[in-house]
């Protein structure tokens, strides 16, 4: 078989479509033939890392998946656990990195509008966004204007289509200035025995085309955009980047959910990296299927479009669906009332093979298998960069301690990766949906579950410093601070969602990074308790052979049983007693303080026993349930210092701290010993608080009093809380609109 | 009493002032389509929050066009109550029910955080029930919210007390510093000459509720409650 006007499918064409010599040996192989002009895309698509998932898809299983709670794993748009009163969060976080490198605005965007559509796709009503960005630093060429962009385009699209953007995370890194990384978290509410999965089945069942028309928009952002490393003809792809529209997702969104009310629906997907190829074969290959698909009957938005454009074009808000036959007319009069096209442009099989025709001629004829789980699956080659050794090596000896620590904990509260983020959510709509209990800006976000007592808390994420300097332990750490992240807001881990962001996996530093990261979230992950439900993994992220620091985000999602116990970070009233739950240790490699104030990024990131984390958690949580807390905030990044500085700025209030000896100065108050928890109590509330710890035996000091308008640590800093609080709140806008 | 909301393509908050309606009062709440051609027998419609029609061509330019601007039309000249927020307000505008004009903030940002407002003018629906000076803790949320008007109209509206809120900062001073998006004379809400049409940028509905902030917002739908009670007597 071949197409007319096509000369006979080859090696180099192959090239074009981004396989290999052998991928397409293999195909041809498989086929038995020459492939023809459109199936050689359709494999170019669906064999490309970004979909195949063809360098992780071995090491991935070794992820710890199940739990009581889990009701949906990874495999389906999003994964979806139980939240009680017959409910589910359904959730998952993707990475937009390529295309919001090349153009943030829309990059950015459609990253928000993409992982919506897996949300609502399942049943869901979006209820919360979160999003974790990483840019180079500030002053690198371009980087003022990605920062703005990215965060414009987050904000149209979130904005416009109605969710709350309730948290997530910024960091500036060197590693990140030939590549950012935009990764976008949203989490809906569904009825638990009401959600949609995306499998095709029943012979004869129409399968329906919903949304927006098809233009040439996104064609390959999939496989050559996000599956090859960024060179200096990165403006030439700019129409590989999709364009966003909102509104029309907005109108997808409530149709979609009113349709979802009915009984119609046999499996419904949307059309993501893609496009039409993968959102039809990933749903025949999930039912067992086969598929005819016309692809002159699919809504078009130009004329002279051709079956190659149709299959690979990534035009935004389209879905998917197979509707049960007889139903047709029911569907098309839901989305006719929110003025959107449905058409019914093919039917499911029972061959298991995907066809597809063009006014009434076969262009493409593929077995399901061949494109999904037959796709290739490699073991790279791994091994340890040879300079981690060095990168690990730091003699503290030869740092002295700090001299002025008032003027050091200023210079950390305006630092990049310090100051306030509020120029950044600030320009986010974070209260849509009447549900945002703690807003952007604490540990975690905190949203109410509508209708019941419960709530859920959100956090993203992960401290790159730890993962280049150790990336199994920094990809441990960042699944146990978004589960402290969790706790510090009263509210118990459920489960995580990963993005797992690396270089070139080609590079056996970069596979040997990815391994190490692996490794490290299951062994959190199985301590802890908190399934992977859902995630994705981001290769290539790689320009001019320089690859970015390992960054596996890690989404935590807790629950509150009782939403009105939440706790928060800010002191509340002058005469309350400060205390520190958990061991400050002699730790500075990795430190936040050690980068700003002596551009040292080396060393070990600190130390973690998963055994005192997770009585570290038992004891906030149950005094959280006691209510014995009037303040926790987790001690992260900047240390003690910069925590405490935190839990002043909420309401301008004042400290007095005494700290004890034994660790040298820069560690007790810039250190960043893990499994802390600084929190306030009123005074006739501490000896229950202490014998809490007791029983854990998680060590608690009290450090002093909340009072007065200035941070005081007695012998070490003293500062205004206004004026440090200006400082830090204004940094963010001097670095980026300068 | 009997409100109303509408649902236009891309209203977005029209489910939380349905919820904190709910909330608030045992009222009667109807949805209405932005395709419907009467209101239900609403005592005061609200035009709620969100991008109509994707804020495509100007905010509100679009929705002013829906079959049901013709029903809030004739409600609010037969002396009916309507309540704009944010969206609501730029479509009201549009529409030509109440004076001036939003456009893109000074600071050419969307902006989301809570603000203080004082009532500066008691003969209105959103402030029939408030002390004037009164100070309410509200949340903005919008990209277009900068009021505009010509110096005479501007003039005109304040020597008719038609400006019903203003931005302040915590000493209830209406300065540049407590004006989120530029807006002419901090102005926050403004009102028709018979009081019963009123616009507001910020969002009453999202601060109904301890747990998720300030209750203030209660004050603007008791007042309203006031207004319909007494219009009704």
């Amino acid at each position: 078989m071949s197409t007319p006007g096509h000369p006979p499918m080859t090696a180099a064409l192959a090239a074009e479509q981004g396989l290999t010599a052998e991928e397409f040996a293999r195909i041809v192989e498989r086929l038995g033939r020459a492939p023809t002009f459109e199936e050689l895309a359709i494999f170019g698509v669906m064999w490309s890392e970004h979909c195949s998932y063809k360098s992780s898809r071995a090491f991935l299983r070794g992820l710890p998946t199940e739990g009581p709670c889990v009701l949906q794993g990874p495999g389906e748009n999003a994964g979806a656990v139980d939240i009680g009163d017959g409910l589910a969060a359904v959730f998952k976080i993707e990475s937009h990195n390529h295309p919001s490198f090349v153009e943030p605005f829309q990059g950015a965007a459609t990253g928000v509008g993409g992982i919506l559509r897996d949300v609502f796709t399942m049943g869901a009503r979006p209820v919360a966004i979160l999003n974790s960005l990483r840019f180079g630093r500030p002053e690198a060429p371009r980087m003022s204007h990605l920062v703005r962009g990215v965060v414009a385009g987050i904000a149209h699209y979130g904005n416009c289509i109605g969710v709350a953007t309730v948290g997530g995370d910024v960091y500036f890194d060197a590693g990140y200035d030939g590549n950012i990384l935009v990764n976008a978290f949203a989490l809906g509410i569904a009825p638990r025995d009401r959600i949609f999965r995306a499998s095709a089945a029943g012979v004869g069942n129409p399968v329906m085309y919903v949304g927006a028309r098809t233009g040439r928009d996104g064609i390959h952002g999939a496989s050559l955009l996000a599956s090859a490393a960024l060179d200096e003809s990165d403006a030439d792809k700019r129409p590989a980047v999709q364009v966003g529209d909102p509104f029309c997702e907005k109108l997808l969104l409530e149709a979609c959910l009113e349709l979802m009310r009915a009984d119609h629906i046999v499996g419904i997907q949307d059309m993501g990296a893609a496009g039409l190829t993968s959102s039809s074969l990933e749903m025949a290959g999930r039912g067992g299927a086969g598929m005819l698909l016309d692809l002159d009957r699919v809504p078009m938005r130009e004329t002279g479009m051709t079956p190659y454009d149709l299959l690979l074009s990534e035009s935004q808000e389209r879905m998917l669906l197979v509707a049960r036959a007889g139903s047709e007319e029911a569907v098309r009069a839901v989305y006719a009332r929110w003025d959107l096209e449905c058409v019914v442009i093919g039917h499911v099989t029972d061959d298991g093979v995907f066809r597809a025709r063009w006014h009434g001629d076969e262009v493409c004829s593929v077995p399901v298998r061949a494109l999904t789980d037959e796709a290739p699956v490699y073991h790279r080659p791994a091994a340890a960069p040879s300079d981690l050794e060095a990168r690990q090596r730091l003699d503290l000896g030869g740092v002295p301690d700090v001299a002025d620590a008032t003027a050091a904990l200023g210079r950390l509260l305006e630092s990049p990766n310090l100051c306030s983020r509020a120029w950044v959510y600030e320009q986010y709509d974070q209260l849509v949906g009447a549900g945002t209990v703690l807003r952007p800006g604490g540990d975690a976000a905190v949203i109410r579950i509508d209708g019941t007592r419960r709530g859920l808390a959100l956090s993203v994420d992960c401290n790159s410093r730890y993962t280049r300097l150790d990336p199994y332990l920094g990809a441990l750490l960042a699944v146990v601070e978004g589960a402290r992240n969790c706790v510090a807001v009263g509210a118990t881990p459920l489960a995580v969602s990963d993005c797992l962001n690396y270089g070139n996996p080609e590079r056996p530093h970069v596979m040997w990074e990815f391994q190490e990261g692996i490794r490290g979230i299951r062994d959190a992950c199985v301590a802890l308790g908190t399934p992977i439900v859902s995630g994705n993994v981001s290769f290539y992220n790689e320009t001019e052979e320089r690859n970015i620091p390992p960054t596996p985000t890690i989404a935590m999602v807790g629950l509150l049983e009782d939403v009105e116990r939440h706790l928060q970070p800010s002191f509340l009233d002058a005469g309350d007693v400060v205390l520190l739950l958990g061991q400050t240790r002699a730790e500075l490699g990795g430190s936040e303080y050690l980068a700003v104030l002596h551009g040292l990024e080396s060393g070990s990131p600190p130390w973690i026993d998963l055994g005192d984390e997770r009585r570290l958690h038992r004891v906030v949580l149950r005094a959280a349930a006691e209510d014995l807390l009037r303040s926790a905030h987790d001690v992260a990044d900047g240390g003690l210092a910069v925590a405490i500085a935190e839990s002043c700025f909420g309401r301008g209030l004042g400290v007095r701290i005494e700290i004890e000896g034994g660790v040298r100065r820069d560690a007790a108050l810039f250190g960043e010993s893990q499994s802390r928890m600084l929190v306030s109590a009123r005074r006739g509330r501490v000896k229950r608080l202490r014998e809490l710890c007791d029983a854990e035996r998680v060590p608690c000091a009290v450090l002093g009093e909340v009072g007065g308008d200035r941070l005081v640590v007695t012998g070490h800093v003293d500062a205004s809380v206004e004026e440090l609080r200006a400082r830090w709140r204004s940094a963010f806008g001097r670095l980026i609109d300068a | 009493m009997r409100w109303g909301v509408v649902t236009f393509p891309g209203s977005n908050d029209d489910r939380d002032t349905r919820s904190a309606l709910a909330r608030l009062f045992d009222d009667e709440v109807v949805s209405l389509w932005h395709k419907d051609r009467d209101l239900g027998g609403s005592d005061c419609v609200v035009l709620p929050g969100g991008f109509s029609y994707g804020d495509y061509l100007r905010a509100g330019a679009i929705a002013r066009l829906s079959p049901i601007m013709d029903a809030v039309g004739t409600h609010a000249r037969a002396g009916g109550t309507v309540l704009g927020i944010c969206n609501g307000f730029q479509v009201l505008c549009e529409a030509g029910l109440l004076p001036g004009a939003l456009v893109m903030n000074r600071g050419l940002r969307f902006v989301c955080r809570d603000v203080t407002l004082r009532v500066e003018s008691l003969a209105s629906a959103a402030t029939a029930s408030c002390a004037s000076g009164d100070r309410l803790r509200v949340p903005i949320k919008h990209g277009e919210g900068c009021y505009v008007t010509s110096d005479e109209a501007l003039a005109r509206l304040e020597a008719d007390a038609q400006v019903i809120f203003r931005y302040v900062d915590a000493a209830g001073e209406a300065g540049a510093e407590a004006n989120p998006n530029g807006s002419a004379h901090n102005v926050a809400g403004v009102r028709s000459e018979r009081g019963n049409v009123v616009g507001m940028m910020p969002h009453p509905e999202h601060a109904v509720d301890p747990l998720l902030g300030s209750t203030d917002g209660r004050r603007v739908f008791e007042s309203i409650r006031a207004w319909v009670g007494r219009s009704g007597a």
